[in-house]
């Protein structure tokens, strides 16, 4: 596709090339007298290449685009797979959307310039050269100076672009971020006053990005200098040249009208460089951003039932990149089959890292997480996770009807089965009392959700999954004392058939475990164990 | 029309800067042109052989066009990027002041992922509306009316052939290419936004859909977004080509015509032979003037788009405002009442609360429990003036708080909850937000209430700790006591507490609970809970049916 494209655009440019000399040819006949009954067949040639010239232009634009936006549309799903845990969302969807359309001017665009850059110029020359050895010098000495303001323009360009992107993006969630706590500005009298802060926040962008573009196009005011005191370093030497004789007019028009073509596939690829260099600063970015995808299921075992076997952690440490201690320091834990383990400890303390090791979306820096002997990390992590039910401690509501958000687990539960688990967790209340009841819409847009209705629905994707292990962080954190329960009661109908590890703060729920485990500061400091 | 107009209200820049911005694009535009018409002038007169001091006009006109055109260029990219930066801070600060008023509850309705959208993608693209949109035509306008007005001085017909190629070439064409292209902007924004709500929602919840083995679903979801963007990428890219070579073909066409009128005047003795092919260079030129028109016609429909819905969202006019004539601010030991009130969200059908009375006496502490969705909330809503009444009424000092300004009925309350949001900054940023002017000490001392102290000073960044996207490198208790602190730092009259000791384990829960009441001693204090932590505490406990 980019072949064709560059193809094209040759096509183009060489049509150019000949309408300078057929305009040129015409202009010096009529000069020397002869008559338009003998000249009009090149003015009509000329408007021969003109049509050729815009149907290879169009082709090179489309052609170009249709090449670049597939490989973009799959750039974007690879964002998706990349692990982004650590980045804003809304910064990703604004690099995604937004970024990845500005890589596709340059994708489009840049490639095919490159190849014009190359072709063009030398027709020129070879051309002139062959008409006019000295304009052919004149040229060939002004030349040289485009790659090098070019190779600056690039230099500066590239690195502030990136600057500029981030500048860009951490101003985008500013923006957001003011907007989204409205709410909480407004309450405490200060929403108005950040009025002032956006626009003092938009001003040092505007500051920092004037700084940068102001070498920027200096680079490109130079280049531009070289283009158009060339043309002008041939116009008067040309002109000179015919007042001595040293050569004919049509010859003299003929390098005129060329000069500026030689400049411009260059000046086009500068312009588009300068483009382009906010497309490779996204480009970069979204690479980056690809390239840490997560540590996927590399294993092949097939694991054992956890509700069958002993999972254990030996010995078990993580540290994330962005904190300094450890989340999780040397621990071991055990979860006999069918036990019902609570986990408790201040805030920060590691239980949610511990869940995530058993869910196996981190992996310890060192020490084994395993499943009756088998090391988790060498099993199939779909097959392991599709017997676990989670309730995370900060559930996410997705777009879709209230069925389609208990369903999460298993998408294709009989509406029955998702009744009952709704039930279970005591969201059937709330969800019937709706006037489109399980097929209310909720997430984004849709009908406001409570954090404890949540929660309760957050409970029915675990108790609607058929789990062998069911780890619920902080599952009672939003509820009423009534709800909590009911959930009481729907981990005492299930725990004889399941794994439980439940993640406390409240002392109620933490006394129905057969056992008690402490963490503190990412150690287990305290066992429990008591009488079932 | 009018959309423009407001549009151009909207983004409003000192009319100067513009002034400047244009002359400089003229000039710039008008040095191209001129340097190679006297540059053809200079080689056709040359072609005379006339003594070579004749040419010197010609020759110091073609040196100084050549050095001055990017001259000229230079400063015109920067006036018109200063202007276009300048433009989007104001249409930022202006559409926030707008929104402002309609937050939150009526604001609700937007998507995360679309209002981000609409303010990153809209708001922004209306920064170029002058110097990208508006701003060539006029610049076009100028230059090209100069080359017809030169060709007009030697040869009227030819002046005429060029007009038409240049009416064509500047207003026909990108006219015809514009329109397509608006058809495709405005297929494009709703894909685009919605691929945007898809992305986030899959980043957001990528754990849970990791787990629940979703992942491929949704990956399937966003790739099917991104294609269907693509498609309709494909087919602007059909519209924006065939506006190119439009353009390329009319130029062509009139340079042909031109010339072939030229030589016929030529034959007829009506021209001088040097300007057949001046006047040809002129003309093959002047098309640099509209050459960027398709692209402006283009940043226009886009604009256009974008800036409607941005004049939609402003549009809204905000139910709950001032009083004309607002009664003086009430005093800060007063007592609150809520009279028989029934509220309902706006497009709710049923009612969030229905004839509740409430009284809270000056420097009564109570609490009001409530099962999950009996309108616990609601109260705070209500309170705050974020929520109007339907029926019945809340006072402060016995006068309606719709008599008042709303800020100084916010005043009264500081609120921290379970909905307060944490900022994408530094702790200190997050305090200092309910207290501007607080010191240090301050700071510590809320932190300290709240019992966050310790652990603040544990950090190596200490105040200056950035706490994460909705403050989500800190834990879920860390949030609630910064929020806490938060509502202490305001020292408000009346402390609204919504829910803080959710995430809390029952000992910290009795303990922060303690230490607000005890750090509040004086003041009025509304605790909102479902726990039954610190009850004991509250001088009186009040219960809220479930709804």
């Amino acid at each position: 596709m980019l072949v064709a494209d560059a193809v094209l655009g040759v096509v183009a440019a060489l049509l150019v090339l000949a309408q300078a000399v057929l305009l040129a040819r015409v202009a010096a006949r009529s000069f020397d007298g002869v008559e338009l009954s003998v000249i009009w067949p090149s003015i009509a040639l000329f408007a021969a290449a003109t049509f050729g010239r815009a149907a290879a232009a169009w082709g090179f634009e489309v052609v170009g685009r249709r090449a670049a936006t597939d490989v973009l549309a799959e750039l974007r799903l690879e964002v998706v797979d990349g692990d982004l845990d650590a980045e804003s969302s809304a910064d990703v969807a604004t690099l995604a959307v937004g970024g990845v359309d500005a890589l596709e001017t340059s994708f489009a665009r840049y490639l095919p310039q490159v190849v014009l850059a190359l072709v063009v110029p030398l027709a020129v020359l070879t051309l002139v050269a062959a008409i006019d050895p000295v304009s052919a010098g004149i040229m060939l000495l002004t030349l040289p100076l485009v790659p090098v303001f070019m190779w600056l323009v690039g230099r500066s360009t590239a690195r502030r672009a990136q600057e500029r992107w981030r500048a860009l993006s951490i101003l985008a969630t500013h923006f957001l971020d003011v907007v989204r706590g409205l709410p909480t500005l407004r309450a405490f009298n200060r929403s108005e006053a950040q009025v002032e802060r956006i626009a003092d926040v938009s001003d040092r962008y505007r500051v920092a990005t004037m700084g940068t573009l102001r070498v920027a196009f200096l680079s490109s005011a130079v280049l531009e200098l070289a283009a158009t005191l060339g043309i002008a370093l041939v116009a008067v030497t040309v002109g000179v040249r015919l007042v001595d004789g040293g050569i004919g007019f049509e010859s003299a028009l003929v390098v005129l009208v060329l000069a500026p073509e030689l400049y411009l596939p260059l000046r086009n690829l500068a312009a588009q460089f300068h483009a382009s260099a906010d497309g490779r600063a996204v480009a970069e970015r979204l690479l980056e951003l690809a390239d840490r995808r997560r540590e996927a299921a590399q294993g092949t075992l097939s694991p054992p039932r956890a509700s069958e076997v002993v999972v254990r952690l030996d010995g078990v440490s993580v540290t994330y990149p962005s904190r300094p201690t450890a989340a999780l320091a040397d621990v071991d834990l055990e979860l006999l089959p069918g036990e019902t383990v609570a986990l408790v400890g201040e805030s920060g303390a590691g239980k949610s890292t511990l869940a995530a090791l058993l869910l196996g979306l981190v992996t310890p820096d060192a020490g084994v997480v395993s499943v009756g002997g088998l090391d988790l990390s060498e099993c199939d992590l779909e097959a392991w996770r599709a017997r676990l039910a989670w309730v995370p401690q900060r559930p996410t509501l997705f777009r879709g009807t209230i069925a389609d958000n208990i369903r999460l687990g298993d998408p294709g539960a009989a509406i029955a089965r998702v009744r009952d688990a709704a039930e279970l967790a005591g969201v059937c209340r709330f969800v019937e009392a709706l006037p489109d009841g399980y097929e209310t819409i909720v997430g984004d847009g849709g009908r406001p959700v409570s954090a404890g209705q949540l929660q309760r629905i957050a409970l029915a994707r675990a108790f609607l999954r058929d789990a062998d292990l069911a780890i619920l962080d902080e599952p009672t954190a939003n509820l009423d004392p009534a709800s909590v329960e009911l959930v009481l009661d729907a981990i005492e109908a299930a725990r004889s058939e399941l794994t439980i590890l439940l993640i406390t703060h409240d002392a109620l729920l933490a006394s129905v475990a057969d056992r008690v485990v402490r963490l503190e500061r990412g150690r287990v400091v305290r066992l429990t164990v008591e009488a079932a | 029309m009018t959309t423009l107009r407001r549009l151009v209200g909207l983004a409003g820049v000192p009319a100067g800067r513009l002034a400047t911005a244009l002359l400089l694009g003229v000039c710039a535009l008008a040095f191209a042109v001129a340097l190679m018409t006297s540059a053809g002038y200079l080689i056709s007169r040359a072609a005379e052989q006339p003594p070579i001091l004749s040419l010197t006009v010609a020759i110091v006109a073609v040196r100084f066009f050549g050095l001055a055109r990017p001259v000229a260029r230079y400063f015109e990219r920067l006036a018109s990027h200063d202007h276009a930066l300048r433009s989007l801070g104001r249409i930022r600060g202006r559409f926030y002041a707008r929104i402002e008023p309609l937050a939150p509850t009526e604001l609700e309705s937007f998507r995360r992922g679309e209002l981000l959208g609409r303010m990153v993608d809209d708001v922004d693209a209306l920064q170029g509306l002058f110097v990208r949109a508006l701003g060539p035509p006029l610049v076009a306008l100028v230059v090209a009316a100069g080359c017809v007005a030169v060709t007009a001085v030697f040869s009227p017909d030819a002046a005429v052939a060029l007009a038409v190629g240049l009416l064509v070439g500047g207003v026909a064409v990108p006219a015809l290419s514009s329109l397509v292209v608006g058809r495709a902007a405005r297929r494009q924004a709703p894909a685009r936004a919605e691929l945007t709500a898809e992305l986030v929602e899959a980043i957001r919840g990528a754990d849970e859909l990791a787990v629940y083995g979703r992942r491929d679903e949704i990956r399937s979801r966003v790739g099917r977004r991104s294609r269907e963007l693509a498609r309709l990428g494909r087919r602007d890219a059909l519209a924006t080509g065939l506006g190119d070579a439009l353009a390329i073909l009319v130029a062509g066409l009139t340079v042909a015509a031109v010339l072939a009128i030229v030589i016929t005047e030529r034959e007829a003795g009506l021209l001088d032979p040097v300007l057949v092919a001046t006047l040809a260079l002129l003309a093959l030129a002047s098309f640099d003037a509209v050459t960027p028109l398709p692209g402006a016609g283009r940043e226009l429909s886009r604009t256009l788009v974008s800036g409607r819905r941005v004049l939609d969202l402003i549009d809204r006019e905000p139910t709950i405002v001032d009083p004309a004539e607002p009664v003086p601010r009430p005093p800060a030991h007063a007592p609150i009442e809520l009279e028989r009130v029934i509220a309902r969200y706006p497009g709710q059908p049923t009612s969030a609360l229905s004839r509740l009375s409430l009284r809270l006496e000056p420097g009564e502490r109570v609490a009001l429990l409530g099962p999950a969705g009996s309108g616990k909330t609601t109260v705070t809503k209500l309170l705050l003036r974020f929520l109007d009444p339907v029926a019945g009424r809340v006072t402060v000092a016995g006068r309606d708080v719709r008599e008042y300004r709303q800020s100084d009925v916010r005043r009264t309350f500081a609120l921290a909850g379970q909905d307060s949001h944490v900022f994408h900054a530094t702790i200190r940023a997050n305090l200092a937000l309910a207290r501007p002017d607080a010191t240090e000490a301050d700071l510590w001392h809320a932190l300290d209430r709240a019992r966050l102290g310790d652990w603040v000073a544990s950090l190596p960044g200490g105040l200056d700790t950035l706490v994460g996207e909705e403050g989500t490198e800190l834990s879920g208790g860390e949030r609630q006591r910064l929020t806490v602190a938060r509502a202490l730092l305001a020292d408000s009259p009346v402390l609204l507490l919504d829910e803080p000791t959710a995430h809390l384990d029952a000992e910290t829960a009795e303990e922060l609970v303690r230490d607000v009441f005890t750090a509040t001693r004086g003041k009025t204090v509304l605790l909102i809970t479902h726990r039954p932590e610190g009850l004991e505490l509250a001088d009186r406990v009040l219960e809220l049916p479930a709804a």
